[in-house]
């Protein structure tokens, strides 16, 4: 067992931080209230590489391991939640998909391109009618010669907006066919795909969440993503590296929320004493510290576990289920110890508030997470555990 | 025992369900959008009597008592938290304050159009530096013959940027403290030297008014004195008492709309062939829920019977609050799991509940000072004095 970071890693962690601080911290407030999409810091991203962070440098990546990404991840969620999910969308679920179960030619075509920002990854795979539930997807691909036809709608697509400038987004369409649930990359501007609707919510205020349309929309056979019908083993995995990068995000948000509040704690004076000596504030300051401590072994495991190459079919669960209930449970004691000040605007905790709670949703809701648990567990005892 | 409510008591509530559903839902998103007060809301509140609601008849209120006033904040609850917050600040504390300690010619001059909801009250007390510790506020009141002079700032006062009519908490007598040191004054917005400063970004509640108050050298004839000279802080617990039970009852309707919703929404939805509503994983969500809202409504109603019959209420007040906040923050948490991203699109009222529902933690007196409230009376029966 070795649980110290290698100097490697403590280096970039520090390099991390420092672009957190010093380009996202300033304007985190301002792009927030104005839920545009962060063109300016992802460019100033790229620039570090952190687009390609995970991607090998013949691809003009970084070549990060897996934990020294999550430590970007969460170095970039403690400033802003948006960001750290729009990166992660890019890196694990679209740009690692593509080096794990791209041919040669996917890879020079795709991911040079990815790592420099010239496009952005986009993951797919909801619609209207499958939420939880993926495997009765409605979106239907069709052989047509030497080309792919795709006919479907797809819901709170994350990267999709991301215009102007030069980052343009690059798809990962998930699609049902006579031999079952295929890949298939759609750059944009592909005949037939529309961008549509963008989601107003409650945070994460400057991912753009939108609604596509794929009608009679034609790629080339050779987007296909890995073999016919092995869309579902790919999106598994995707979604597994995407858990554990949820939850280092969710590291970052909660370990920055009782930063704030214990400056503010400390600051604070009530009935003649700062608030952080009244037991009250220590015992929020305290239970959350415990569940922030908890959760960063959790991360850092299973981001090993990944570059292990081990099963994460477990494992990615457990990070994300128990990453969402604390970024919930800190951020909302810390609100609390702010009191009305974390309740304004114009303070950090009730961005950071907003942001956390989409952990329980996004990147399937912790319900999801406990059925595939509760699988792993029983499995074995010949018990059928089904959602 | 008799759980029922009167006749009178459920008209009311049929007449005050009716108005919500045809005034306060149409126009609750998009006050919260705007961030903008309701007017026209609340006029039409007025112009039925609601604003009046638990007022006696002689100063133009409805006479329906605390019951009254609960299932009007109820209703609202459910519907709209920043209409509930408006009407709570109005009635609940600022003109309850005058209704409580006011002379007959106070309420007469004071009491009265504020019923009638012809003017607006709020309720000075929090200042920056004395948020759950009250007792540290420093606007200071100075007595200059007839009259006292006002200076001081106080913020996050709800109805701040629109009350006419305010009862404001000062220091008279620096040497005393609290207890004897702080008068409430009932102050008027249209005097020289009150000032509206700064409005308040609120995460939730954008429907309502947060603003700051200064004052400077403003005066006010000694008649307007409040109950009496140094009695001040009895005067605002008394009223926060009152503020804190409907609150509650607020908590409530936010709490039975997020039930609502969670059930039409888990029979409806369909994933792995059947709706939600077949997954013990949302059952058991639901059955949590409706158990903490039944739970909730008997506190709430059995505290406003009491009130009505004239029996302390101040620690029940206290739980009210405090369960109330956490039950509906609790409530709209789940019902924004179980609608998942729709929960979180703003295109559903759950996402304004669920931000709305945070404050209740928070204002009317954190829940850490209910806590304590509940823990010195506790203590206090065994002797143990305890301070905050």
């Amino acid at each position: 067992m070795d649980f110290s970071l290698s100097e490697e890693q403590k280096m970039f962690r520090s390099m991390f931080e420092d672009f957190s601080t010093n380009e996202i911290a300033p304007v985190a407030e301002e792009l927030d209230h104005e839920e545009t999409p962060p063109l300016e810091i992802l460019e100033k991203a790229a620039r570090q590489g952190f687009l390609g962070a995970t991607l090998p440098e013949d691809y003009f990546g970084a070549a990060l391991d897996f934990v020294s990404y999550s430590l970007l991840i969460e170095a970039l969620a403690r400033e802003c939640m948006s960001v750290a999910v729009m990166l992660a969308t890019h890196v694990g679920l679209v740009a690692m998909s593509i080096l794990a179960h791209g041919t040669d030619d996917q890879k020079e075509r795709f991911l040079p391109p990815l790592a420099s920002g010239e496009a952005i990854g986009a993951f797919a795979m909801t619609e209207p009618d499958a939420g939880s539930d993926t495997t009765r997807l409605q979106t239907r691909a069709l052989v047509d010669g030497d080309e792919y036809v795709i006919d479907g709608v797809k819901t709170w697509v994350a990267n999709t907006g991301v215009h102007g400038g030069q980052m343009e987004p690059l798809f990962l369409v998930f699609a049902e066919g006579p031999e079952g649930m295929t890949a298939l990359i759609v750059p944009a501007g592909s005949p037939g795909l529309t961008i549509g609707y963008r989601e107003p919510t409650l945070g994460l205020r400057n991912v753009p969440f939108n609604t596509i349309y794929l009608e009679g929309c034609r790629v080339p056979a050779d987007n296909r993503l890995g073999r016919v019908g092995e869309g579902r083993q790919i999106a598994d995995r995707a979604e597994q590296r995407m858990a554990i990068s949820l939850g280092a995000a969710g590291l970052g948000v909660a370990d920055d929320s009782i930063e704030a509040a214990v400056e503010f704690a400390t600051e604070r004076v009530q009935f003649g004493v700062p608030i952080a000596e009244k037991q009250a504030i220590q015992n929020f300051i305290a239970e959350s510290a415990v569940e922030v401590e908890a959760l960063r072994y959790l991360v850092y495991h299973g981001a090993w576990q990944v570059e292990q190459g081990e099963d994460l079919s477990f494992d990615a669960s457990v990070v994300k289920a128990f990453a969402a209930r604390v970024a919930r449970s800190v951020t909302d004691h810390m609100v609390q110890v702010m009191g009305g000040y974390g309740y304004m605007e114009d303070y950090p905790l009730a961005r950071k508030y907003r942001d956390a709670r989409a952990l329980g949703i996004i990147g399937g809701p912790t319900e999801l997470h406990r059925v595939r648990i509760a699988g792993s567990v029983f499995a074995g005892h010949g018990v059928e555990v089904a959602p | 025992m008799d759980f029922t409510f009167s006749r009178e008591h459920e008209a009311l509530r049929r007449l005050i369900r009716e108005f919500a559903e045809n005034e306060v839902v149409p126009i609750a998103a998009e006050i919260d959008r705007e961030g903008r007060v309701p007017f026209e809301n609340l006029r039409k509140l007025a112009d039925i009597g609601l604003l009046g609601v638990c007022f006696p008849e002689e100063y133009g209120g409805m006479g329906a008592g605390e019951v009254g006033y609960c299932i009007l904040m109820e209703e609202l609850g459910k519907v709209c938290t920043s209409t509930a917050t408006n009407v709570g600040a109005h009635i609940g504390i600022g003109a309850m304050a005058i209704h409580l300690d006011g002379t007959e010619e106070q309420k007469r001059k004071y009491l009265t159009p504020l019923a009638r909801g012809e003017k607006y009250a709020a309720f000075l007390l929090t200042e920056s530096d004395a948020g759950s510790d009250a007792a540290a506020i420093r606007t200071r009141a100075v007595r200059d013959g007839d009259e006292w002079v006002i200076n001081g700032t106080k913020t996050f006062n709800t109805n701040g940027s629109f009350a006419d009519i305010t009862t404001v908490m000062a220091v008279t007598d620096p040497t005393l403290g609290a207890r004897g040191g702080i008068t409430a004054f009932i102050v008027e917005a249209d005097s020289p030297g009150y000032e509206v400063g700064r409005h308040e970004d609120k995460m939730g509640i954008r429907g309502s008014s947060t603003a700051e108050i200064v004052m400077d050298g403003l005066r006010v004839p000694h008649e307007n004195v409040l109950g009496k000279v140094g009695e001040g802080f009895v005067t605002f617990m008394k009223s926060l008492d009152m503020g804190r039970l409907t609150l509650g009852a607020a908590c409530l309707g936010g709490a039975q709309a997020a039930l609502d919703w969670s059930i039409q929404w888990a029979r409806r939805r369909e994933q792995f062939g059947e709706p939600l509503a077949q997954k013990q994983s949302v059952q058991w969500k639901i059955a949590d829920m409706a158990t903490e809202v039944e739970t909730l409504r008997s506190l709430v109603y059995r505290v406003a019977w009491m009130v009505d019959a004239g029996q302390p209420f101040t620690q029940l007040a206290a739980m009210c609050k405090l369960y109330g906040s956490e039950v509906a923050s609790r409530a709209v948490d789940t019902a924004l799991q179980i609608h998942g991203a729709l929960g979180y699109s703003r295109d559903y009222p759950i996402e304004r509940a669920f931000r709305d529902a945070r404050i209740a933690e928070i204002f009317e007196g954190t829940n850490e000072i209910q806590r304590i409230v509940i823990a010195s009376r506790l203590f206090r029966e065994h002797g143990v004095r305890i301070s905050p």
